[in-house]
C-alpha cells in the first residue's frame, strides 16, 4: 500500500455514466491485476474504492460508473486536477493459475479489472477468451479494446440489442474451452458463473468498505477457509472457498 | 525543545497519541507502512472471550464529516488473540499496549481479562462497556451506573494492570457513569465511544447498515467529545483518555486542554493510514506555535 498524489491526465465518458480516468503517479505498489485503489474526494469523508483497469509506466487507468456522490464528483473532474490515492490494495488475481487457455468473465462495471488481467495474460502468451456482459447496447464499453489485445471476445446483452441475448452464462454454454476462469461482476453473476463452471476459478467481489486496507473490518465475509476481509484477503476469492 | 510525553496511570508515553480500538486491528499490519513504535501506545481491537464474526455487511455508511460503523466486535477470541495476534504485534512493537476488552456478562469480562493477563505486553486494560453495535452486551452495561461498578470491581480483582473504563456518549449524563467507574476503583476512563446513528438508502428506502443502526465517528463528533471530556475531567480525579473525531495535532492539543491526559485517534486512521504518524510528527511544531512547552501541563491551565 502506498499513498500518493495522482494527476488526472485524461477523462473520457465511455457511456452515459461510465467514465475512464487516466492518472499519472507512483504506481509501484500495484503488483497484480485485480487490485484496487482508494480515492479521497474533496468534502467526502470516506475514500472511494475503484478497481484498477490498467497500470504501467507511471500511468493508472480506472473505469468507474457514477453511482453516488463520490463518483459523481469524480466524473466532473478535469485534466490536471489532483487526487489523493491509496494504491496497491487487495490481493488481485493470481495469474500463475491461468493455464494456457484462461477465460475472463466480466459483467458491467466488473469488466475493467479484467482488462489489466488480459494484458498480463496475453503478454505471457496465453490464449485468452473474454465474455463481456452488459444490460443493453448503449452500456457496452471496451469490447474493441479486448479484441485489440488479441482476446477472443464474446459479448452478451440482457435485452439482445448486441451480441448473444442473455447473460454471460449464455455465452458459457457455447462450448468455450478454458483452463481456468477469472470473473468480476455483480454477486448474482459470480454465483451463476460458479454454478456453470465446474472447475476452480477466481472471483472478484465488491463490498461497501470503510478503510480499504484491512483496519476496520467493515467488509468482512465468511468463507470455507475462515473469515476474510474483502479489501485485504480479497477482493479476489477462489470459487472453492466462497460460501454462497 | 517541547515535551510531548505524558503519564497515563503511572506509565509514561513519549507522546499522547494512541490509535483507538477497532481502527488499527492488532497494529502489526500498520508496521508495513511505518514504524509503529513512534505511537504513544496502541489500543488493540476489542476482544471478547469467544470468537465473533460480528454483524452482517454492509457495516459501513458514510456521513457528513464522518462515518457509521456496525462491525459488531469481530475478533478471533481471547485465546487466539493471546497466542496469535499479540505475538505478531510484539515482533513489531516494543511498548505497552492498551488491551481493549468487551463482554456480554460480568463473568465474561473477568474471564477475558484473566486469559489476556498472561501477555506481558499489556500496560492497561480498556474495558469497553459502550459498544453500540452488539445486542445484549456492551452498551447495556455502559448506560447503567450499577453495571459499570460491578464490571469495574470484578475486573479489578483479577488484574494488577490499570483499568480504564471506556464510556458511551449515548447516555443522559456521562459524568454520573464516569464517577461510578471511579468510585468502583477504575484507574482511568476513556471517552467517547461512537454516537448511535442511522442512515437510509433513498433508492431502497431501507437502512444502509444491515444492523440498522451504527456508531457515528469522525470530525463531526469532535465538539461533543470535547464537551464530555471537559465535563468528566472536571468531575473525576482519575485520568481521562479523550477521543472522538481527533484528526490533527491541533485537535490533540484541544482535547488535552479539555482535560485529557492522553488521546485516542480512531476514524482518522481509516481515511488516512498515516494519520497518527502525521499527527505525532506535527505535534512539536504546533505546540511551539501556541507556546506550549509541556503537554502534560495543559490540563492544569483550565
Amino acid at each position: 500500500m502506498k499513498q500518493g498524489i495522482f494527476t488526472i491526465e485524461k477523462q473520457v465518458a465511455l457511456t452515459g455514466n461510465i467514465f475512464e480516468m487516466t492518472l499519472l503517479g507512483d504506481i509501484s505498489e500495484i503488483k497484480a491485476p485485480g487490485q484496487f485503489v482508494n480515492i479521497k474526494i474533496d468534502a467526502l469523508y470516506l475514500r472511494r474504492p475503484i478497481s484498477v483497469c490498467s497500470a504501467y509506466g507511471g500511468m493508472l487507468k480506472i473505469i468507474y460508473k457514477v453511482v453516488g456522490s463520490g463518483t459523481e464528483k469524480m466524473s466532473r473532474m478535469k485534466e490536471g486536477e489532483k487526487l489523493d490515492i491509496l494504491s496497491g490494495l487487495g490481493n488481485g488475481y493470481d495469474v500463475s493459475k491461468s493455464g494456457d487457455r484462461p477465460l475472463l468473465i466480466g459483467g458491467g462495471v466488473g469488466v475493467p479489472p479484467l482488462y489489466g488481467l488480459a494484458e498480463n495474460l496475453i503478454k505471457n502468451g496465453k490464449k485468452t477468451t473474454v465474455i463481456l456482459g452488459f444490460n443493453t447496447k448503449s452500456e457496452i464499453f471496451y469490447e474493441k479494446e479486448f479484441a485489440k489485445l488479441g482476446c477472443d471476445v464474446y459479448l452478451t446483452t440482457v435485452d439482445g440489442s448486441a451480441g448473444i441475448k442473455g447473460f454471460v452464462t449464455d455465452a458459457l454454454s457455447k462450448d468455450i474451452e478454458y483452463s481456468h476462469y477469472y470473473a468480476c461482476g455483480p454477486e448474482a453473476m459470480l454465483k451463476a458463473v460458479h454454478k456453470n463452471c465446474q472447475s476452480e476459478g477466481q472471483l472478484s467481489f465488491e463490498r461497501r468498505m470503510g478503510c480499504g486496507f484491512g483496519a476496520c473490518m467493515g467488509c468482512s465475509c465468511k468463507t470455507i477457509t475462515g473469515n476474510k476481509r474483502i479489501c485485504k484477503e480479497g477482493p479476489v476469492l477462489s470459487s472453492k472457498e466462497v460460501l454462497w | 525543545m517541547v515535551n510531548t510525553s505524558v503519564n497515563l496511570c503511572g506509565i509514561t508515553l513519549n507522546n499522547p497519541v494512541i490509535p483507538a480500538s477497532g481502527t488499527f486491528g492488532f497494529g502489526y499490519e500498520f508496521a508495513d507502512i511505518y514504524d509503529i513504535n513512534i505511537l504513544g501506545s496502541i489500543s488493540v481491537k476489542g476482544t471478547t472471550l469467544s470468537p465473533r464474526f460480528g454483524n452482517e455487511c454492509p457495516r459501513i455508511a458514510e456521513c457528513p464529516a464522518g462515518m457509521l460503523n456496525s462491525v459488531g466486535l469481530q475478533n478471533p477470541g481471547a485465546e487466539k488473540v493471546l497466542s496469535k495476534e499479540l505475538p505478531k504485534l510484539k515482533e513489531k512493537y516494543s511498548k505497552k499496549i492498551m488491551m481493549n476488552v468487551s463482554g456480554f456478562s460480568v463473568e465474561e469480562y473477568v474471564k477475558t481479562c484473566e486469559v489476556l493477563s498472561k501477555s506481558d505486553m499489556i500496560g492497561w486494560f480498556e474495558i469497553n462497556v459502550s459498544c453500540p453495535n452488539v445486542h445484549g452486551g456492551g452498551l447495556s452495561f455502559g448506560t447503567d451506573a450499577k453495571s459499570i461498578e460491578k464490571v469495574t470491581k470484578a475486573v479489578k480483582k483479577v488484574t494488577d494492570k490499570p483499568i480504564i473504563i471506556k464510556l458511551s456518549p449515548n447516555v443522559t449524563d456521562i459524568v454520573t457513569l464516569a464517577k461510578a467507574a471511579e468510585g468502583a476503583g477504575a484507574d482511568g476512563v476513556s471517552l467517547i465511544n461512537t454516537l448511535l446513528g442511522m442512515r437510509f438508502d433513498l433508492k431502497t428506502k431501507k437502512p444502509v447498515l444491515a444492523n440498522v443502526t451504527g456508531g457515528y465517528s469522525g470530525p463531526g463528533i469532535f465538539p461533543v467529545a470535547l464537551r464530555m471530556v471537559y465535563q468528566v475531567s472536571q468531575a473525576v480525579k482519575i485520568p481521562v483518555v479523550g477521543m472522538g473525531g481527533i484528526s490533527s495535532a491541533e485537535d490533540v492539543i484541544e482535547m488535552m486542554i479539555a482535560g485529557a491526559s492522553a488521546v485516542e485517534i480512531g476514524a482518522a486512521n481509516l481515511v488516512d493510514p498515516y494519520a497518527c504518524k502525521k499527527i505525532i510528527e506535527e505535534l512539536p511544531a504546533v505546540m511551539e506555535k501556541y507556546g506550549i512547552s509541556d503537554l502534560s501541563g495543559l490540563k492544569g491551565e483550565l
